[in-house]
């Protein structure tokens, strides 16, 4: 849910990255943040386990320039993607503007994806949104990899809606910044319409 | 209230009053620093010493932490946990829910007392809470009018220039 400031002319709104364990979340924002001049962008909070692992979330606010005198703002999170933080998972879907979905492209993770996906539907149906009509692109990351599936194949599992799509390879940044830009424009596009 | 997926809108006026309103209560309740969160993570309003203080991460961490408590509330049959206090060596923070919806944030130290905090948070709540209320009111009467705001006229041209 977008936040329209008039009092000091500023829009916020909330991107959420989701996707399975491991499949590089935490990474594209590690490589945005990275990436983000200092005054473009604030501090990166991250709520992770001893070992690096997502535990509630992650949170990267980036200011990225004027649209009609509205200062755009964008606050970045990740879920964590192990399957038991379900109820984690639910909160940070509260009031999202746009969704990404990290799929991970290596063939052992395939079902992990699907299962992932599915409960991404389930989650935003709770929260009241409609994974067909909420702003969406879909990323597949570790595209670097030997395993990694066939494109086709996974495009055709995981993007029947034929929503944006991006290869990537998180860690080089490779594919980060057209995902964001993407899933930014659906946004803002989305804004535009009056929503 | 406003439904999830409708956008939380904030005009001058309620702006003004709303900043009038925490800074009495910063005042009266010897605080330190007051913030007004939505439950979403949007900082609404700040007041009191917030030059060093990075408040787009505390808005961020407040609805975390508001959001995971409400989480614990539900599963053992609460509706929500309305207030919240974190005491520290020096410095305190006390959370309320207002009108559902809001979170009002006051961090205070040994100048104030949590009894003081809690007495001058449940007054200034109330009127906060008719203020929020008159801002949604006035954010679904306008929804007409917002249809011509400036966003309505975004071009893809606009949207490509915020990341150059
Ligand atoms: N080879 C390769 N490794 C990647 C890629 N993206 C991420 N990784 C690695 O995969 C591991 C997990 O990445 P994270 O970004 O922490 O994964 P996550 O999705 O946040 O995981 P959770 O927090 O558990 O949900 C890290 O070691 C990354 O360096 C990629 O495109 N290629
Ligand atoms: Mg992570």
């Amino acid at each position: 849910m977008s936040f329209i400031n008039y009092a000091s002319r500023e829009i916020n709104c909330k991107i959420v990255y989701y996707g399975p364990g491991l499949c590089g979340k935490t990474t594209n924002l590690q490589y945005i943040y990275n990436k983000t001049a200092e005054g473009s962008k604030g501090k990166m909070i991250s709520l992770a386990t001893e070992t690096e692992r997502t535990l509630f979330f992650d949170f990267l606010p980036l200011a990225l320039g004027e649209i009609r005198g509205f200062k755009t703002r964008f606050h970045l999170y990740t879920v964590p993607g192990q399957v038991f933080y379900d109820a984690s998972r639910k909160l940070i879907l509260k009031g999202v503007d746009g969704v990404v979905f990290v799929a991970d492209s290596q063939e052992e993770r395939f079902d992990a994806n699907i299962e992932s996906l599915e409960n991404l539907r389930d989650n935003l149906e709770e929260q009241g949104f409609d994974i067909e009509k909420i702003p969406f692109v879909i990323q597949y990351n570790k595209r670097d990899l030997p395993n990694a599936c066939d494109l086709e194949e996974l495009s055709k599992a995981l993007n029947p809606r034929r929503v944006p799509e991006f290869e990537a390879c998180a860690p080089t940044g490779e594919g980060v910044f057209e995902t964001l830009k993407a899933v930014a424009k659906l946004v803002l596009n989305d804004l535009k319409k009056g929503g | 209230m406003l439904s999830s997926q409708s956008s939380l809108v904030m005009y001058d006026e309620e702006y003004q009053k709303i900043m009038i309103l925490i800074e009495r209560l910063l005042r009266e309740s010897n605080a330190k620093v007051i913030f007004l969160v939505d439950k979403d993570g949007q900082l609404i309003a700040a007041t009191g010493e917030t030059e060093n203080l990075d408040t787009t991460s505390l808005a961020s961490l407040t609805a975390g932490n508001i959001a995971a408590t409400g989480g614990l509330a539900k599963l053992i049959g609460e509706k929500e946990f309305s207030i919240l206090f974190h005491e520290g060596e020096k410095d305190n923070i006390h959370l309320s829910i207002v009108g559902g919806r809001v979170i009002l944030v006051v961090i205070f130290d040994q100048r104030s007392s949590l009894g003081l905090v809690r007495l001058r948070v449940k007054k200034a709540s109330n009127e906060l809470a008719v203020i929020l209320e008159d801002l949604v009111r006035k954010t679904q009467d306008q929804h007409s009018e917002f249809q011509a705001s400036p966003f309505s006229e975004i071009t893809d041209d606009d949207i490509d220039n915020l990341f150059n």
